[in-house]
């Protein structure tokens, strides 16, 4: 559980292998799965830097609701049988509504506590989530059969470009493109800012804070389940999944900048490239590489690298 | 915590803190009952011992000076490897391994302190807990020296000072734990009550005003992250020795979460809150986890929700609100 990555290199490098066949050198091959891997962390984190960057809550459990997410494609697709597409909306909507339950009842407590106490409930959370995940499901991974057109790839100028990690890649465009214009052009982005940049004075014109908080939690939970069901096709699912990417979550959102969609996006791309780029030109440094990069990107930007506050 | 009315002098109160309570020399004593009543589970108490060492460390640099680490097994583990190798190349003295082994760590808590303490809030989380995964890295990529995934093997400790053999029912190592516990807690307890130790707690209440007023806020953080990691690395090498074994989860981030939670369960800010929070996890680890692991986790979470929301100051921060409403009664 605390190797994030090294048991998971072999299999994100399994599709590396076919970039290197010809006409263009294999580090376009490597450079494109881990973009498609930096595409899933940025999924993976976005809600994170959402929740952190807009209402300065440390929230460790995101990944608790990624997993979430991807216990519930799982299952619904092993055992009542729906399509892959239909899981995905889902996965959405049920971890939205569960961390809402969670944000009413626990976190609202705690928007004014120190750090440190919300690393610990929220941590809290993780643990428990994991042993009840264990209980349920057990340790195994779990089985995702995928339908047969998304497991296909693409040749193009030699090189082997998995559908699947297109679609993500696709994906993460489009939700990137929908959040900055959610948050930067309509009147529920202006809300949400403004109740993060002065609370009393959004309560006096009339805005919910409460409401607009936990829709803004929800959102980014929800999208936190999305990312969960998107990744087990790449890095598989089992209970230790919330601990695993938690780690890589918390890299990206805090080399991005807090509340910065589009520096996450960036953190994402980076850290996704080297990581797949140091897995497989350097096998020997495992994981090393990407918190090295981390280290360096925050020691010389330490507020992130789009980071304003 | 309110100063006393009575002493308003800086140095009386001072003074006043360093007197010794009733309660903790019953503290103290209590720590012998496990020679009388259960010498069966002298191991356990042994392993208490360093985990409260460990926690009593995280404690000065978290608890007094506001440095919140999620990183802060490394030097735990670079203690415990140090020792380590140390016995297992030829020098299996107990005693001189924790000089050397507090040496190790201290260098690279010194190192490290440099950049502790330039940070603070997210970046700061977020820098520990990279140093601790990055060495965590290096010690596993490092499988010709570290053993890799299977440990350290062949660790021999010579006998306590030259007589007592550390054995199966943990005898010896309890008494070894406890004694390096005992003086380490000494001498933290006199850091804590003096000008130094006043001025970290002004640190932690505000970073930017103590230079202000004569207390330069850098420095200050890099004694004490080095003074922390040094007691550390005396714990892990206490562990090393005591246990004959050194595994890579010695400086992962499970045991950089653990010792946080130790702490807090117990009470951070607070001289015993180490010593009480190591005591009671551990029991309730030896007793769920005997059933199913997983199940342990699911309580240690529950654990930590009830302490955030209903004792924000761990259970002895409880008690003496408890206590101090119960007086005035």
């Amino acid at each position: 559980m605390a190797w994030p990555g090294v048991a998971r290199s072999a299999r994100l490098l399994g599709i590396n292998s076919s970039g290197a066949s010809s006409m263009l050198p294999p580090v376009f091959g490597v450079l494109f799965d881990g973009l498609a891997y930096g595409m899933l962390l940025f999924l993976l984190s976005v809600g994170q830097s959402v929740t952190l960057g807009m209402m300065n809550f440390i929230n460790l459990a995101h990944c608790s609701f990624a997993m979430l997410g991807g216990y519930l494609t799982v299952t619904l697709m092993s055992r009542y049988g729906w399509s892959f597409f239909a899981t995905l909306p889902c996965a959405f909507v049920v971890a939205a509504v569960v961390s809402v339950g969670f944000e009413r009842t626990l976190f609202r407590r705690l928007y004014r506590a120190s750090e440190l106490d919300q690393v610990l409930l929220t941590i809290g959370i993780v643990f428990i989530s994991v042993a009840v995940a264990a209980y349920v499901f057990g340790t195994d991974q779990q089985p995702l059969q995928l339908p047969h057109y998304l497991r296909s790839s693409l040749t193009f100028m030699g090189i082997r470009f998995a559908v699947y990690r297109l679609v993500l890649v696709g994906l993460a465009l489009l939700i990137t493109l929908a959040l900055v214009i959610g948050l930067d052009y309509t009147r529920f982005g202006a809300r949400v800012r403004a109740a993060v940049d002065n609370e009393r004075m959004a309560r006096g014109l009339g805005i919910d804070v409460d409401r607009t908080f936990a829709i803004t939690f929800a959102l980014g939970s929800g999208l936190a389940g999305l990312g969960g069901a998107l990744a087990i096709e790449i890095v598989g699912l089992d209970p230790s999944f919330a601990f695993t990417y938690l780690i890589y979550v918390l890299i990206v959102v805090s080399v991005g900048g807090l509340g910065s969609i589009s520096g996450s996006f960036v953190a994402a791309i980076v850290l996704g490239i080297s990581d797949v780029a140091g897995k497989y030109y350097i096998p020997q440094l495992g994981a090393f590489l990407i918190y090295l990069v981390m280290i360096s990107l925050l020691m010389w930007r330490p507020l992130g690298l789009l980071g304003k506050r | 915590m309110a100063l006393s009315e009575t002493s308003i002098d800086p140095q009386l109160y001072l003074v006043e803190q360093t007197r010794w309570r009733p309660a903790e020399i019953v503290f103290w004593l209590a720590t012998l009952l496990p020679y009388l009543l259960f010498p069966n589970y002298l191991s356990l108490a042994s392993q208490i011992a360093i985990a409260a060492l460990f926690a009593l460390s995280l404690d000065l640099i978290l608890g007094y000076a506001g440095i919140v680490s999620l990183g802060h097994a490394a030097f735990f583990g670079i203690g415990a490897y140090t020792a380590g190798l140390l016995s297992k190349y030829g020098w299996g003295e107990p005693l001189s391994g924790l000089v050397v082994a507090a040496f190790a760590a201290g260098v690279v808590g010194y190192a490290t302190s440099f950049v502790i303490c330039r940070f603070r809030h997210l970046a700061l989380i977020m820098l520990t807990l990279g140093f601790g995964l990055l060495l965590a890295e290096l010690a596993n990529s490092l499988g010709w020296l570290t053993g890799g995934m299977d440990g350290l093997q062949g660790i021999h400790t010579w006998k306590l000072l030259g007589t007592f053999p550390f054995d199966l029912y943990g005898r010896a190592a309890y008494a070894y734990a406890l004694a390096v516990l005992f003086v380490l807690f000494l001498f933290t307890r006199r850091l804590i009550h003096s000008p130094f130790g006043l001025s970290l707690r002004g640190i932690r209440e505000n970073f930017v005003r103590m230079p202000a007023i004569g207390a330069p806020s850098r420095a200050h953080i890099r004694t004490i992250y080095t003074i922390a990691a040094c007691i550390a690395g005396v714990a892990g090498a206490l562990l090393a020795q005591t246990t004959e074994t050194v595994s890579l989860d010695s400086l992962g981030f499970e045991r950089s979460a653990e010792v946080v939670v130790i702490l807090v369960l117990g009470g951070a800010g607070r001289l015993y809150g180490g010593l009480v929070g190591a005591t009671i996890y551990l029991i309730a680890r030896d007793q769920f986890s005997g059933i199913v692991p997983q199940y342990w986790y699911f309580w240690i979470g529950i654990l930590l929700v009830a302490v955030v929301i209903f004792l924000p100051n761990g259970i002895l921060g409880g008690l003496a609100q408890f206590t101090a409403r119960w007086s005035r009664k």
